[in-house]
């Protein structure tokens, strides 16, 4: 029996199990997929946003204001890369884009939001060269970043894992019952886990999580966004995250560095029926070219590495849903996390927390809770004398898998070993870039699949690239 | 019989039609002698060059690149092929070593060395 | 930091005959340098057959042509270093690699670029859909198939007709697998007809020209494509549109020089070749490094690959002994009908004739190549047929090169 059940390991609930582990408690993630970061916290834009955006009053506005210092705070404890590289959000020249600008400027400052700054178009580009011409007015946004969800997700969870929590991969829970002192999760494939109080951060699914403890008091709407990376070459276009004042469907689409390096466009806004429709269209992707080069006339869209689909669980509300089960004691939704979610996860985790609190979960301090995951990119940053010496007593570093990255076996089975340890081979792109880069896995592929199979025992035709059903082999020859 | 085909000869690539009766094959579009011949020989007894590979039974994951040392008949391809798969060998194996014999007037030989 | 007359980045057909070629030129001290566990490069896994016509007047396989080579190396005592990564050059000529036993500095006397390509990749085609498992790059699938002896799918559509395309159709069939179909989305093949005759129609594999996979489907593993006609501006023909089940799809829509090394150490690329501009030693603009193969220009030919490399390996010995070649250079352009000429850049004033490689448009029957500086024609070169797949020679006689003072152009007139 589990103090807390968390279903879904994405980025809200592998923030919370992360935040849970400092306390006295067991924790356990239960995730339907193969790996942590599968839903929309995988494929969205990787943005720190400011908190100008949020309707003042919502929970939304209360959390991006508090969020932004929280999440670099436990970013730099767990070492997930993140860099605050500001954001502009442009009017190009008609009336009602430069009045957005100005209303988003005053309604930051309702929301209590430091550095906000409006700029005229000359002075933004003397900023940012590569911007458009047409861009007329911009509001400067300097305490906003970029951070890569899904290895922000896998540091989290792997501080959680290390200070004591578990992870159950491929439990896709279908049915919960209600016990004496809690409950029991039901996978589908009939496997049960108990605990006490069960907290349902199931993204898009959280809706049908919610009718399993019989709450209907809120409707998920999934909507789907795609996107296109571009090469490392591309990387260095822009060094602000440029956006476009916001329409009803969405924060617009925008152009921005990663974390890594390359350069993101994206998202388009399209509802869907279903949280698996991560399809990319012809539509879609075109319009992505067309409205970023609005903002940057000079992206090369030829040095496209990839493109991909993420869907984002809305609601018809707008705002954060963090509170009890109408129906049913010790259930916890934290659902609708759309945007800025990704910016609140710390915020959202900790705010659940005093509400588990409110619920009557005692929380204790663990002794020894150890806030620090050991930087997995450690490596990666050595000077080429450090990484001499550091091969000398490890030579898997010095065999490179992945060229375009640059990623050694050494690296690789240490993602294979770590918490939350990779189980295929898209889990070892997510925790180490091999295979992210242009060539996409064409080289490594088949030594990234011979490393997994090695270190998990496993033959060749077993490994999967994201789990049941995905096998890349058809059989021996 | 009539038949339409490309010459592989050189880039050129000839559009010939063959005619006639086994014997008495009539070919034309060929723009050289080689092309005249390539036609005929494809119109009574192809062959074609197979190429595969063989498991190294004493290595892990590991096959030796092989070939027919000759062309065979064309219509034999899927029956050498089968005789390839059945096979195995063990290392060391040198470049051109015979792993199958009496294939079709000719041999399966190794085309790569697996110290 | 050590030290090494020349460093030779690449173990495959092109930095092995460069090495070679060195060698023989005078240069004892060479070093390859090569990523993988053995010499060979791409033509480890090329286990058909039809290299080597041309270079060595025999018929073989990938790993037999290799192997020439691997032996000539040997013989020679060239020392080369596997499982080797370079991961910079700087223009000073300090390379930096990576193995097993640490990172290594060595200041090159000259550095030969032999880095290969890589294939195009499904994202930088811009193909919709899902993102299953089951879509492989072809050059992948081979390796797979071919050196790690594990099958990639059952029931295959193949976009790309190039020959890798080509030789994998056969490939797949010869373990079992049915191609359903290749897919080209220009109007003519870029793969040899020989290729398309022994590979595609002896198996009963149809192509379709003009046509490309629109979509991907399924959410696990690849259950199936959606292939439709495209208009001459490579459009989507919405009606044409139709279904292939099929558990895999193998591209085989380009190669790409991996040249980024090469930007690393601040060298000029060709935007058409996406290789370095180079001179007719293969010397890049940068002193001292000299590029060859498939980093440099896409082969069609293995045997083409081994003169250049010649080439380079030559230049770079003679840079070594005598220093940097000076004297006037002409550019070279690229005229009517044809993509590019390679060199770039030729010396005009150095008693050689030069050979120079190009690529038409488009496929053309009975062409006549006109190779001219102003109004001095300097050679032509007749062929009874010209296609974008097949690289041409053509070679400027010496005495007629130290005419040339104006930009050479290459151009070509349908006959």
């Amino acid at each position: 029996m589990y103090d807390v059940l968390i279903v879904g390991a994405g980025v809200i609930g592998g923030m919370l199990a992360r935040q849970l582990s400092r306390y006295n408690l067991s924790v356990c993630m239960l995730e339907k997929e193969n790996d942590v970061a599968m839903g929309a916290t995988k494929a969205n834009s990787g943005i720190v946003h400011g908190g100008y955006d949020p309707e003042p009053g919502t929970l939304k506005a209360k959390l991006n204001a508090e969020g932004v210092q929280k999440l670099y705070d436990v970013a730099d404890e767990i070492h997930a890369p993140y860099r605050k590289n500001g954001s502009f959000v442009c009017a190009f020249g008609t009336p009602e884009e430069e009045a957005t600008v100005r209303k988003l400027y005053e309604r930051g400052r309702i929301n209590g939001i430091k550095g906000l700054e409006i700029l005229t178009g000359d002075e933004a580009r003397a900023l940012e060269p590569a911007l458009s011409d047409k861009v007329s007015l911009v509001l400067n946004v300097t305490n906003s970043g970029i951070v890569c969800p899904y290895e922000l997700t896998v540091a989290a969870i792997g501080n959680a894992m290390d200070n004591g929590a578990e992870l159950k991969v491929g439990f896709a829970v279908s049915a919960v019952e209600k016990t004496e002192n809690g409950f029991v999760a039901v996978a589908e494939n009939g496997t049960r886990v108990e605990g006490k109080y069960l907290v349902n951060c199931a993204g898009a699914y959280s809706d049908r999580v919610a009718a399993m403890v019989g709450d209907s008091f809120f409707t998920i709407i999934p909507r789907a966004g795609e996107y296109m990376m571009l090469d490392k070459n591309e990387g260095s276009r822009v060094s602000h995250t440029i956006f476009q004042v916001p329409s009803v469907e969405g924060k617009g689409i925008l152009v921005s560095p990663t974390v890594d390096g390359n350069l993101l466009t994206g998202p388009t806004a399209s509802k869907v029926a279903d949280p698996t429709c991560t399809e990319t269209t012809p539509e879609g992707l075109e319009a992505v070219g067309r409205l970023a080069a609005k903002s940057v006339p000079s992206v090369n869209f030829r040095q496209v590495i990839t493109s991909f689909t993420g869907v984002r669980s809305s609601e018809k509300n707008g705002d954060f849903i963090i509170c009890p089960s109408k129906t049913t004691a010790g259930v916890l939704h934290v659902a609708a996390i759309d945007s800025p979610g990704l910016t609140c996860c710390v915020a959202i985790a900790d705010y659940a927390i005093e509400q588990l609190r409110a619920m009557g979960l005692v929380l204790t301090e663990k002794a020894d809770f150890d806030p620090v995951r050991e930087n997995p990119h450690a490596f990666r940053e050595m000077s080429d004398e450090e990484k001499d010496a550091y091969i000398k007593q490890h030579p898997a570093y010095g065999k490179i898998v992945c060229r375009c990255e640059t990623v050694s076996e050494g690296e690789i089975r240490d993602a294979i070993r770590r918490n939350p340890p990779a189980r295929d081979i898209d889990g070892v792109k997510r925790r180490t870039r091999s295979g992210m880069g242009r060539c996409q896995g064409g080289f490594c592929m088949p030594y990234v699949m011979r490393l997994l199979s090695e270190e998990n025992g496993e033959p060749m035709e077993k490994i999967t690239k994201n789990g049941e059903g995905s096998a890349q082999l058809t059989g021996k020859l | 019989m009539k038949r339409n085909l490309i010459c592989i000869i050189c880039p050129r690539g000839c559009a010939m039609t063959v005619e006639g009766e086994k014997d008495n094959l009539t070919v034309v579009g060929n723009a050289c002698p080689k092309g005249k011949q390539y036609a005929i020989d494809e119109c009574t007894h192809p062959t074609r060059t197979v190429t595969s590979i063989v498991r190294v039974a004493n290595r892990v994951d590991t096959m030796v690149s092989v070939k027919t040392a000759a062309p065979i008949p064309k219509e034999n391809i899927f029956d050498v092929m089968a005789k390839i798969r059945a096979a195995e060998v063990q290392a060391p194996i040198e470049a051109g070593t015979v792993i199958l014999s009496d294939i079709y007037g000719t041999e399966v030989i190794a085309t790569k060395t697996i110290l | 930091m050590r030290a090494h007359d020349i460093v030779i980045i690449g173990g495959g057909p092109a930095g092995m005959a460069a090495a070679v070629a060195a060698y023989d030129a005078g240069v004892t001290d060479v070093v390859i340098l090569d990523r993988e566990d053995s010499v060979g490069g791409i033509l480890r896994q090329c286990i058909h057959n039809g290299f080597g016509l041309h270079k060595l007047g025999r018929e073989l396989t990938g790993p037999e042509y290799a192997d020439v080579y691997r032996k000539e190396v040997e013989k020679r005592g060239i020392q080369v270093y596997c499982e080797t990564m370079v991961t910079a050059v700087s223009a000073d000529r300090v390379v930096t690699a990576r193995n097993r036993q640490g990172i290594m500095k060595i200041q090159a006397g000259a550095v030969v670029l032999a880095m290969g390509c890589r294939e195009r990749s499904r994202g930088a085609l811009n193909i919709s859909g899902t993102r299953p498992a089951g879509v492989y790059s072809a050059g992948t699938a081979q390796k797979m198939i071919n050196c790690e002896g594990y099958m990639v799918g059952k029931r295959v559509v193949i976009l790309g007709s190039g020959d890798i395309g080509l030789i994998m159709a056969r490939r797949m069939s010869f373990e079992g697998a049915k191609v359903e179909a290749v897919c080209e989305i220009m109007p003519y093949s870029g793969g040899l007809t020989r290729n398309i005759v022994q590979c595609l129609e002896d198996y009963d594999i149809p192509l379709y020209l003009s046509t490309t996979v629109a979509e991907i489907h399924g959410k696990k593993r690849v259950e199936g494509v959606t292939i439709a006609e495209v208009d001459e501006n490579r459009r989507v023909k919405e009606e044409t549109k139709r279904y292939i089940p099929c558990d895999t799809l193998l591209l085989s829509c380009g190669l790409i020089p991996e040249n980024e090394l090469t930007h690393s150490a601040g060298i000029p690329i060709d935007p058409i070749t996406s290789g370095a501009l180079v001179d007719e030693n293969r010397e890049t603009a940068v002193p001292g490094i000299f590029a060859c193969g498939n980093v440099l220009q896409v082969h069609d030919l293995v045997d083409y690959v081994s003169d250049e490399a010649e080439i380079a390996g030559i230049g770079a010995a003679n840079f070594v002994k005598n220093g940097a070649v000076t004297g006037d250079t002409v550019q070279t352009k690229a005229g009517n009908g044809v993509r590019y000429v390679l060199p770039q850049r030729v010396h005009t004033d150095k008693g050689n004739d030069v050979a120079l490689f190009m690529r038409v448009t488009q496929p053309f029957g009975k062409v006549r190549f006109t190779v001219k500086s102003g109004d001095t024609v300097l050679a032509t070169a007749q062929r009874l047929k010209a296609a974008p797949g097949e690289m041409e020679k053509i070679v400027v006689k010496q005495d007629k090169l130290a005419l040339a003072k104006e930009p050479i152009t290459v151009s070509l007139e349908v006959l």
